[in-house]
């Protein structure tokens, strides 16, 4: 059974349907990337994961059903997800920001710890503790939010659109340091991005997303290679 | 010189009960964005709680504490029960509901205690082995245990996990949500905590405003403008707010030609002030909007 399983799944903001009954699953320890252009359905697709808004099908994780969740108690189950625009507690130091990361958590020396460890995959974060959140840059927000959802020892990672608004170099930088984790930790990742090329270089497998439902999925080589997404989404 | 100084510390005793308020107030305008005008009336009724078991016999700390305790309680309730059903409803049903409250509980204490004027015993000795000329004992006991309050409150968001936790849920919900925090539990975590620290403020009041369920009506509106004065995203402004409101009206009282009359009109004239001219407060953050 897949790690994650997500079975005729669709959305609904009030009147309007954002997913049109899709399915997706991921293996454990592997990175799974959506992609599709602005209102293809990305965010709602990690929103309808962690309960964040009303769905109907399937959604199983570990083989649980996870629909009638509350988000607190999908966050409880190991699920980590770094939102759109980061969602940081701007008025809160770096510091307690990781705290309230692991929230969930009683271990206090494990968590001291772990803070730590983000430092050491960021160690611009480091620099920055006592600092409230709100005043740091895009990309230390970003790093941050990453670090915030690490603090949970998530068993799945939803990232969405950990590019959005940084600059080139910096989007580098963050995705070093995504593929850093990956192999040290072994977390399971879902992330949504715009920018195809460089989730199609970490991820293992990618699905396309267009209006609300899946037009193709497969492993990220396959994908990069065909010649519609070269040209819709690669731009070459 | 020694009129002044009088003046000054049973302002800042009466003071440090619309800190109280006025921080019960903040608590939960700043997880809801409204303020709750029944706040008054819960804490007269917390102080006929302390007035039962007075009458139990139970010795006058011990009343306090169970009054306190029972208030917290109550607080969570009502956030359960009365708050959270219209939480997404138009702010205009909040404010209807919270006027409600207010009506319901000063009836129901009325019926209850009825309306006449009952003293209330200072939680406070008549001597505390020393004597001064300038403040009474009473007054010297407020500011003491409101300043041990506002210290416990204090320590509270400010190094513990739960309290971490309120702050987080209070100002980014949504987020706070993806951490694992239960946003619901901690806004009826707040309620109680708004309701225990109102209920000191109705116990300390209680002796120098005589208990009778309208009892609260003046010290909630100084408390509003302590609120205000200080800042409505300012918990430590709301604090500040109320002393220099306490300080500010006994001054008027004296100082002001006919002032003893016009303490509440002093207290009116702030808030419409303030909002006026500086809505943010002394120590408020203004927020901007982006569009």
């Amino acid at each position: 059974m897949a790690f994650l399983e997500v079975k005729g799944l669709t959305a609904f903001y009030r009147q309007t349907q954002a997913l049109y009954g899709i399915d997706f699953e991921l293996e454990e320890g592997s990175i799974t990337t959506i992609l599709g252009a602005n209102g293809a359905g990305k965010t709602t697709s990690l929103r309808s994961i962690c309960r964040m808004v009303r769905t109907e099908g399937e959604v199983r994780f570990d083989g649980q059903d996870i629909t009638g969740m509350a988000t607190d108690k999908v966050v409880q189950l190991g699920i980590a997800h770094v939102p759109e625009g980061r969602g940081t507690f701007v008025r809160q130091s770096v510091e307690e920001n990781l705290q309230l990361g692991g929230y969930t958590r009683k271990d206090k020396a494990e968590i001291l710890a772990d803070i730590e460890r983000v430092y050491d995959y960021f160690p611009r974060l480091r620099e920055r503790q006592k600092q409230q959140a709100g005043t740091l840059s895009g990309g230390e927000q970003q790093m941050l939010a990453i670090g915030r959802a690490l603090m949970l020892r998530p068993r799945l990672m939803l990232l969405d659109e950990p590019s959005f608004g940084l600059a080139p170099l910096i989007v580098q930088e963050i995705y070093g340091i995504m593929r850093q984790i990956r192999e040290k930790e072994g977390t399971t990742m879902l992330l949504v991005e715009q920018n195809a090329n460089i989730a199609l270089n970490l991820a293992d497998h990618a699905y396309l997303l267009e209006t609300g439902t899946v037009v193709m999925s497969g492993e990220s080589s396959v994908i990069r290679d065909d010649e519609n997404v070269r040209k819709s989404y690669l731009g070459y | 010189m020694d009129l002044f100084l009088q003046l000054v510390l049973a302002g800042l005793a009466i003071g440090s009960i619309y800190s109280c308020v006025a921080l019960a107030v903040v608590m939960i305008y700043q997880a809801t964005d409204h303020f709750n005008f029944a706040q008054g009336e819960m804490a007269m009724f917390s102080t006929f709680i302390a007035w039962t078991f007075l009458g139990m016999g139970l010795p006058v700390w011990l009343a306090f504490i169970l009054a306190v305790a029972v208030s917290f309680g109550a607080g969570v309730l009502i956030e359960r029960t009365i708050v959270k059903p219209v939480e997404n409803a138009p702010v205009f049903n909040q404010i209807i509901v919270f006027i409600g409250l207010l009506v319901i509980l000063n009836n129901v204490a009325g019926w209850i205690w009825e309306f006449t004027i009952k003293p209330f015993p200072s939680l406070f000795p008549d001597d505390f082995g020393f004597k001064s000329s300038l403040i009474g004992p009473h007054h010297m006991g407020v500011i003491g245990l409101t300043l041990c309050v506002l210290l416990l409150v204090f320590c509270f968001f400010r190094f513990t996990r739960v309290g971490l936790a309120m702050k987080a849920a209070a100002a980014n919900p949504d987020s706070a949500k993806l951490v694992g925090i239960s946003v619901g539990w901690m806004l009826a975590l707040g309620w109680g905590l708004a309701a225990a620290i109102g209920a000191v403020g109705g116990i300390l009041v209680a002796p120098i405003v005589y208990l009778e369920p309208n009892m609260m009506s003046g010290v909630l509106l100084y408390g509003f403008a302590g609120a205000l004065l200080g800042g409505a995203s300012s918990p430590g402004g709301a604090v500040i707010g109320g002393l220099v409101v306490g300080v500010l009206e006994n001054m008027v009282g004296q100082y002001v030609p006919g002032g003893s009359e016009l303490k509440l009109t002093f207290a009116l004239v702030l808030i419409v002030g303030v909002l006026l001219f500086k809505p943010a407060g002394l120590f408020g953050r203004v927020v901007v909007k982006r569009v």
